[in-house]
């Protein structure tokens, strides 16, 4: 299966991807109109001090805590992606307690969890769109392991 | 290979998955009181305010029997376990033979006498589906609601009413809300929010009589002297773990059924899992009764996993199991994991902004994160929760930054790299 993978040296630290991110879940075109000004509420999160910085999306783990804890059903495995029902869920925050990436999140209006579902919930097609607008390729998405070339 | 399931809740859901991921053949045979396709118990709550509904509520889709290849005996009584014979008698008369057995049943709302209490028609205990639905019932826009009980179930009892009636008013002996989950100055925090949310309190007292008033409707008269009148009563004072059928069968039970980390009982081929177990605490060690929803589905699947596995390996390792649980009130969460010092141990790192309070329990002899509750901002806690969990060595200076930022930044790059870079094996 295909995930997202993190290269924190290449990271410039610009958070596009959580702009591109937080653009492609609202299911908008133009970026520049949809969140001008406005605050935005990404699935991925950049960290960074004034050494480092490097963003963090879902793992999408075989053994995936939140979906384990949700108290309600609503979080599933789909083909390996973890995936949220937001109809289903209530927002009482199990999932955001439970996962070791801090990487389920309150929804905007906080009435529900958001999480990144490789982009398959929206209309980018399939192709992450934190990946696609990375300037550096520090956010790659590719086949999960591989053996290393001697 | 014949695994019979005693219960439909979230520990018997785990414990078909568990078994279901590494067997598709063997027959599983599920029992259970409640008629109803399995449902999230704690959305009763939610059903009341119409934030959920029948539907949304359940647990599962409505194919889950059938996709897991499980025969359901729903509205059906389990009434003894033979441990000798491996057979379970249930209350319609049939006995079913099992080569492995979950015990499941969870847990029981317990009611204390008080005087005049039977003579109070209008009252419910609030752990399931048809007591949410009696209360939408019988409470409307004029019912005065009185609720026994400021824990968890009390308390989202009384959030869900709110919605449907503003004369609610909550009783409990203890002087603090959610008194298991909170220490005093968070709790101070809850209880003005809800109050300021239109829920009451009487606490520190408790119900000597109930009387019914002649013009209709009741009256609560307090130790404290004062009384309460109402018409609808929640009965929310506390759960016990369903031990008998264990207990019966010469089981160890406790204060709940006695199991270790794969949820294997004393009984040979028995296991049980969820609200009626206690179980070691990953975090201190100790045995206890960690009754929460997640804990239950991941001792019902670990528990699944070695009824399948019949000696071979588990898919995966049982999850350690800790204190852990999110609830939130009217748009207030409450995030909590671990244990907790006494006030003025050393280790306890408080602060409160007016908006946010977060108190964390850090052992700096252990150097472990040993327990935090944080009401409000809730993103990413379970970078938090994931320490205690898995018993990290966390240093001082670490601990330090983690508790102003959760973050990865705080681990080392080669922690980092574990989790977020592609591994090239
Ligand atoms: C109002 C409310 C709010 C809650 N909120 C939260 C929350 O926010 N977060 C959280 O983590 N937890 C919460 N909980 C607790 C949570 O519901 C439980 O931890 C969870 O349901 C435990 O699951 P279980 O499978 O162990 O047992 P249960 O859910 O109690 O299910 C037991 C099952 O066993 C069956 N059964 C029992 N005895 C027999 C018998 N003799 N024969 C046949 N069948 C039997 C019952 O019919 C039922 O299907 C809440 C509970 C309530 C009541």
């Amino acid at each position: 299966m295909k995930k997202i993978y993190v290269r924190e040296e290449w990271c410039l630290g610009c958070h596009l991807c959580e702009y591109y991110c937080a653009n492609a879940n609202l299911g908008n075109g133009d970026m520049a109109k949809t969140l001008k000004g406005a605050a935005i509420c990404p699935c991925i999160r950049v960290e960074e001090d004034d050494r480092i910085s490097f963003a963090v999306p879902c793992r999408h783990c075989e053994e995936p805590h939140c979906k384990k804890s949700c108290i309600t059903g609503a979080i599933s495995v789909e083909g390996g992606v973890v995936r949220v029902d937001k109809d289903k869920c209530v927002g009482c925050f199990t999932c955001v307690l439970a996962c070791p990436y801090g990487a389920v999140m309150p929804s905007a209006d906080g009435h529900a969890v958001q999480k990144c579902e490789l982009c398959l919930q929206n209309n980018t097609g399939g192709a992450p769109a934190c990946v696609a607008h990375c300037p550096n390729r520090a956010i790659i998405f590719e086949e999960e392991a591989e053996v290393a070339s001697a | 290979m014949k695994h019979v399931i005693i219960g439909n809740s979230a520990a018997a859901v785990g414990c078909v998955e568990g078994i279901r991921r590494t067997n598709s053949t063997d027959d599983i045979l599920l029992i259970a009181s409640e008629p109803h396709h399995t449902y999230s118990r704690p959305l009763i709550s939610y059903l009341i305010a119409g934030k959920t509904d029948r539907q949304r509520m359940k647990y599962r889709p409505d194919d889950f029997y059938a996709a897991n290849n499980v025969t359901a005996l729903l509205g059906k009584t389990a009434v003894a376990i033979d441990p000798a014979a491996q057979t379970v008698a249930l209350e319609s008369g049939e006995t079913v033979a099992y080569d492995t057995l979950l015990v499941a049943t969870g847990s029981s709302p317990v009611v204390f006498p008080a005087e005049g209490l039977e003579q109070v028609q209008n009252m419910r205990t609030f752990t399931q589906l048809q007591d949410a639905e009696a209360l939408l019932e019988s409470v409307g826009e004029n019912t005065r609601v009185l609720i026994i009980g400021a824990g968890l179930i009390g308390l989202k009892c009384a959030e869900g009413l709110r919605s449907r009636t503003a004369n609610i008013t909550v009783v409990d002996l203890a002087p603090l809300v959610l008194s298991s989950i909170l220490k005093p100055t968070p709790a101070a925090i809850i209880r003005a929010h809800l109050e300021a949310n239109g829920v009451g309190f009487r606490l520190g007292t408790s119900v000597a009589a109930f009387r019914t008033l002649p013009g209709g409707g009741y009256e609560a008269q307090l130790q404290s002297g004062e009384t309460i009148a109402f018409d609808q009563l929640v009965y929310a004072a506390g759960v016990r773990a369903n031990t008998a059928l264990v207990k019966a069968a010469g089981g160890e039970t406790n204060r709940g059924i006695v199991v270790n980390t794969l949820g294997q009982t004393n009984l040979p081929h028995v296991y049980a899992a969820g609200d009626c177990t206690e179980s070691p605490d990953a975090c201190t060690g100790q045995h206890k009764v960690m009754a929460l929803l997640p804990n239950a589905y991941m001792q019902g699947e670990a528990a699944g996993m070695h009824m399948a596995a019949g000696g071979a390996p588990l898919p995966c390792a049982p999850e350690p199991l800790i204190p852990e649980n999110a609830i939130g009130f009217f748009g207030k969460h409450i995030l909590s994991a671990g244990i907790y010092f006494d006030d003025g141990a050393e280790g306890k790192y408080e602060d409160f902004d007016g908006e946010n309070y977060r108190c964390f329990y850090y052992d700096a002899s252990a150097q472990r994160l040993m327990g935090y509750i944080l009401l409000g901002r809730a993103e990413r806690a379970g970078i938090y929760t994931a320490l205690i969990r898995e018993a990290t060595l966390l240093p001082e200076a670490q601990f330090q930054q983690l508790r102003r930022e959760p973050g990865l930044i705080a681990f080392s790059p080669e922690v980092r790299a574990q989790a977020l870079r592609k591994q090239v094996v």
